[in-house]
């Protein structure tokens, strides 16, 4: 009856640049979707926990302190050691061109830099989750 | 400021003008846009006119350039007695390689060093720390004890430079820190010249690095402000700072509005410590942004200067005429550069430097081309640097103190955006001052309102970025970048251990503890920071014994 | 008890579905349990309450959160921001956490909230906290889903004073004043007393300082002892039939809302009658 898609935004690390995130989140709510938006400095840990016990249909990273490969290894070997690997993962910040190719072989479905316009970005999360 | 009858006599013919000559253009031209507005939705007029500017008073409202209210600038000669100083910001991986960076910047003819450290040494965490991991030597320099500061500032005199350091939470140990190398080298703290940016309440509306709830973090403001007022009375204290409050998306109005109430904030917390604003505030700076719209962004810094002064006069009852001055560094936009096209970005600079100094600003950092790509190379901060010094040497515009001053436009915007700012300022002590606002979440609301309309200006074309929502190209993404070293983790992790083994565990301990006992009874912690740093005590280990005393600040989300 | 991913995924269903939900719910067997309801206005700190009351129950309990938010007439969405305010209580084991937007329903509790409830009861969790929206209606119908009602007041919030006029004063068990520091809670305190006093019901008021920690241990007294006072007697069972019926009809509404989301069926049936009423009265008058 009510298919609403549930998605996690969250800044992992301790980067405190949080304009985007906030958009972002903003954009995707406006788009009839439920955001939880975990904030600051969020741990690997935290991140999964979260995502897991809410059952987002994805989770969006927010990373502008160029620790992204360390965290995403990280965020995603705990997907799979706590069995929701197959939730898609969106990134997005200041990611340097080779370190997408990177990103996606670690299996993050997209990664988006600056200047993507936010219907874009909805447009891609409601692809994702079908 | 003008006769009487002559604004009559302009009143006829601007009539005159808009009916003869105007309505008869727009027929058969019509404007570009229905609506002309700056950043903070000031409508802009077709032109402006003695009209605009009918109250002004040359005498009260600008004063020459030195004189209070000091809008046409803070130093009596401006730029022709000295040029502003031109400090990039610097600072990335080890100690060394920032060392490096800082001496090749000084060949190159900068004139002052402005400090990037990384989010942990920002945040309060060594390098080995879990919450580090990823993070060490990213955004700037990694910093974990005295040791670290040794070789940041080898063979750089600090009696000889002025060094500004961008550090908040963690301030009060990077101060110590400085203060206790400049001993090694023989230098007195009262030769010391430099900044701390330590202006913690926009942290936690648009930066983030916070550690401690807002109260117990005013007091440790205090009691830097109250160390060097008596011990380095030539270090200013505080960067009260507007430029990152922009970053997150606030207009040109917002930014100075929530700056100056940070301001009043940290003045009156000051002045409740028992300090004297005709003593301290002569060491309080400001910090800025330098933004797209180039007339109101000059409009903006002399709106800031003469409502700053007014502030401390009549709010405040200052009398000490340098207390009463804004002086401020500028910092052109981060956010405004694209990575698309990032050639574009050396214009968007240029032209950003110039509104700054145009505007009086004391010292200035040019973001370089690739800045929405990565750190900076060697050749794009060079450009960058270049670009200061053909303003400063190549244009004229520094030849003549405010040069704008008198321009209808400029006058009338400064007067507006003074006005605007005042009634920010009214609804901020409204609620109880700065610290309730940020509580309450009304100035993150504000400036996150401001972020997502202009979002979605932009894409609704409304707001053009060239080469981004207009003038695209297809372009090769891959650029040339700075290379970032992954051994950087390691090698500061080996280096910590080592000094942890070196060092005398038992005085450190000490240390520790005499700091937090200082801290629970309220006592200025400053001297008990600066012997703990003598000994070898890292960033981590003091933030974590003040984190016991002081708890942790929890964001509050309001969306 | 089912794994955690288990009753993560089982809530999403329960949310999509609420007629499917009750088949769902019916396969685990009865149990009993607490609901705490934790309401009060935006700003009372009703998140930091529930973040530091859940910790504490957790050293002995199974514990679960549920943080309602609003969902947007405009757009549908929903921002679900509560868990960022539950940092500790996210990192204990044994404390499930899970936001839920409120979906339109009316009163801010949908069907799927009160299937929820149902749901983590039965499969394990012994305490479960609901908190609410804070706003409007949301108030008045936690009574209908909690089995113990918390209304935490801040003084500045706002609409304090009017929450102690507008009647809402039946609807919490405990009165908690939050921010005990803050000036105004003495008088906030003393108002809620009197006007208590005045109405002749007797109910706890108790003021704390959930930043702090100070007096939470208190307050977690006295739900304790509510609490054990519902289980001794045959309150806890008959809240849950009581629940358990309010949900059908809960649920009832919902559906129809929902099929008749085309509001000129609504619209015909009104007209309908507002018809015959006129015709009625009418020929009444003649």
């Amino acid at each position: 009856m009510e298919n609403k898609i549930k998605v996690l935004v969250g800044k992992p690390g301790l980067d405190g640049h949080d304009r985007g995130a906030k958009i972002v989140a903003m954009a995707l709510r406006d788009a009839g979707m439920e955001v939880i938006y975990t904030g600051l400095r969020q741990s690997p840990e935290e991140i999964v926990k979260a995502a897991s016990q809410e059952n987002v249909d994805i989770i969006g990273l927010s990373i502008l302190s160029g620790a992204h490969l360390k965290l995403c290894e990280r965020i995603k070997k705990l997907m799979k050691e706590s069995d929701i690997e197959d939730i898609p993962v969106f990134v997005g910040g200041i990611i340097p061109a080779k370190d997408v190719k990177k990103l996606k072989e670690m299996g993050i479905n997209d990664v988006f830099g600056p200047g993507v316009p936010l219907k874009e970005i909805v447009q891609k999360v409601k692809e994702a989750v079908k | 400021m003008f006769d009487k009858d002559e604004l009559e006599r302009i009143k006829k013919q601007r009539k005159k003008w808009e009916e003869k000559f105007v309505e008869p253009t727009i027929k058969k031209f019509p404007e570009r846009k229905q609506k002309f507005e700056t950043s903070s939705s000031h409508e802009i007029k077709k032109t402006y006119t003695p009209l605009d500017i009918e109250d002004l008073e040359y005498g009260n409202d600008l004063a020459f350039p030195g004189m209070p209210p000091y809008t046409r600038g803070v130093q009596p000669t401006m730029y022709r007695g000295k040029l502003w100083t031109m400090r990039q910001y610097a600072g990335f991986g080890t100690a060394e390689e920032s060392n490096e960076r800082f001496r090749y910047l000084m060949s190159q003819g900068q004139t002052g060093l402005s400090v990037a450290f990384d989010l942990p040494t920002q945040i309060g965490y060594d390098s080995d720390d879990s919450m580090a991991e990823g993070e060490v030597g990213r955004v700037g320099v990694a910093i974990d004890s005295l040791d670290d500061m040794e070789t940041l500032f080898r063979e750089i005199p600090l009696d000889k430079v002025s060094t500004s350091m961008t550090i908040n939470s963690t301030a009060v140990v990077l101060l110590a820190m400085y203060i206790a190398l400049a001993e090694k080298q023989g230098v007195s703290p009262d030769k010391l010249r430099g900044t701390i940016q330590n202006d913690i309440l926009k942290e936690y509306v648009a930066r983030g690095t916070y550690i401690f709830p807002p109260e117990p973090s005013m007091k440790i403001i205090t009691d830097i402000f109250e160390y060097c007022s008596k011990n380095l009375p030539g270090f200013n204290t505080i960067s009260i700072s507007g430029y990152h409050i922009r970053e997150a998306g606030a207009n040109a109005v917002q930014e100075i509005a929530f700056t100056l109430a940070d301001g009043i904030a940290y003045v009156e917390a000051a002045i409740d410590a028992g300090l004297d604003p005709n003593v301290f505030g002569k060491r309080l700076s400001f910090f800025f942004n330098a933004h797209n719209n180039f007339f109101e962004e000059i409009a903006k810094f002399r709106a800031a200067r003469r409502l700053w002064a007014k502030i401390m006069k009549e709010r405040f009852n200052v009398e000490n005429n340098k207390a009463l001055r804004l002086r401020f560094h500028t910092q052109t936009g981060g956010s405004t550069l694209t990575a698309q096209q990032p050639l574009n970005n050396i214009a968007r600079v240029a032209y950003q430097a110039l509104a700054a100094v145009l505007g009086g600003t004391q010292s200035l950092h040019t973001n370089s081309y690739d800045e929405a790509l990565g750190l900076p190379t060697e050749e794009s901060v060079t450009a960058a640097l270049r670009t200061q010094q053909i303003i400063a040497y190549e244009t004229g515009v520094a030849d003549t103190a405010d040069p704008l001053g008198g321009s209808y436009y400029i006058e009338k915007l400064t007067s507006d955006i003074e006005k605007k700012v005042m009634e920010y300022l009214s609804k901020i002590d409204d609620l109880g001052g700065m610290v309730k606002a940020i509580e309450k979440g009304f100035i993150q609301k504000e400036i996150l309102n401001t972020a997502y309309e202009y979002q979605l200006n932009v894409e609704k074309q409304q707001e053009i970025v060239v080469g981004v929502n207009k003038f695209k190209t297809d372009e090769d993404t891959e650029k040339e970048i700075l290379e970032f070293d992954p051994e950087v983790e390691d090698r500061q992790k080996k280096k910590l251990k080592s000094v942890k083994e070196k060092r005398d565990q038992s005085a450190v301990q000490k240390a520790l503890e005499d700091l937090k006992t200082a801290a629970k009874k309220e006592d200025n912690i400053m001297p008990y920071v600066l012997d703990a740093v003598k000994n070898y005590a890292t960033v981590g280990e003091i933030s974590s014994a003040l984190r016991d005393v002081f708890g942790e600040y929890n964001e509050a989300i309001i969306l | 008890m089912i794994s955690e991913r288990e009753v993560a995924k089982t809530l999403t269903l329960i949310e999509r579905d609420p007629l499917k939900a009750k088949e769902i719910v019916s396969k685990y067997p009865e149990r009993d349990y607490f609901v705490v309801g934790i309401t009060g206005s935006p700003g009372s700190g009703k998140s930091t309450m529930t973040d530091k009351l859940a910790e504490m129950f957790a050293a002995e309990k199974d514990v679960a959160i549920i943080a309602v938010d609003p969902t947007s007439a405009f757009t549908g969405g929903a921002f679900l921001g509560d868990r960022i305010r539950m940092r500790r209580s996210s990192r204990r084991k044994n404390i499930f956490i899970r936001s839920m937007a409120s979906r339109g329903a009316v009163g801010g509790l949908s069907p799927g909230i009160y299937d929820a409830v149902e749901f983590l009861g039965r499969v394990g969790y012994d305490i479960i906290f609901v908190e609410t929206v804070g706003v409007g209606q949301s108030e008045t119908d936690v009574v209908n889903l909690a089995d113990l009602v918390l209304l935490i007041l801040a003084p500045g919030s706002g609409d304090d004073v009017q929450m102690l006029k507008a009647g809402i004063m039946e609807i919490g068990d405990i009165y908690v004043v939050n921010k005990q520091d803050l000036d105004g809670s003495q008088k906030l305190l003393a108002n809620i007393e009197a006007t208590l006093k005045l109405s002749g019901i007797h109910r706890d008021v108790i003021s704390t300082n959930s930043v702090t920690g100070e007096n939470i241990d208190n307050l977690k007294k006295l739900i304790q002892s509510h609490l054990t006072v519902l289980s001794q007697t045959e309150k806890l069972k008959k809240n849950r039939k009581d629940r358990y019926r309010f949900n059908l009809l809960n649920t009832l509404f919902s559906i129809i809302r929902t099929r008749y989301k085309k509001t000129e069926d609504l619209e015909k049936i009104i007209s309908f009658y507002a018809n015959k009423e006129e015709e009625d009265n009418g020929s009444k008058e003649n």
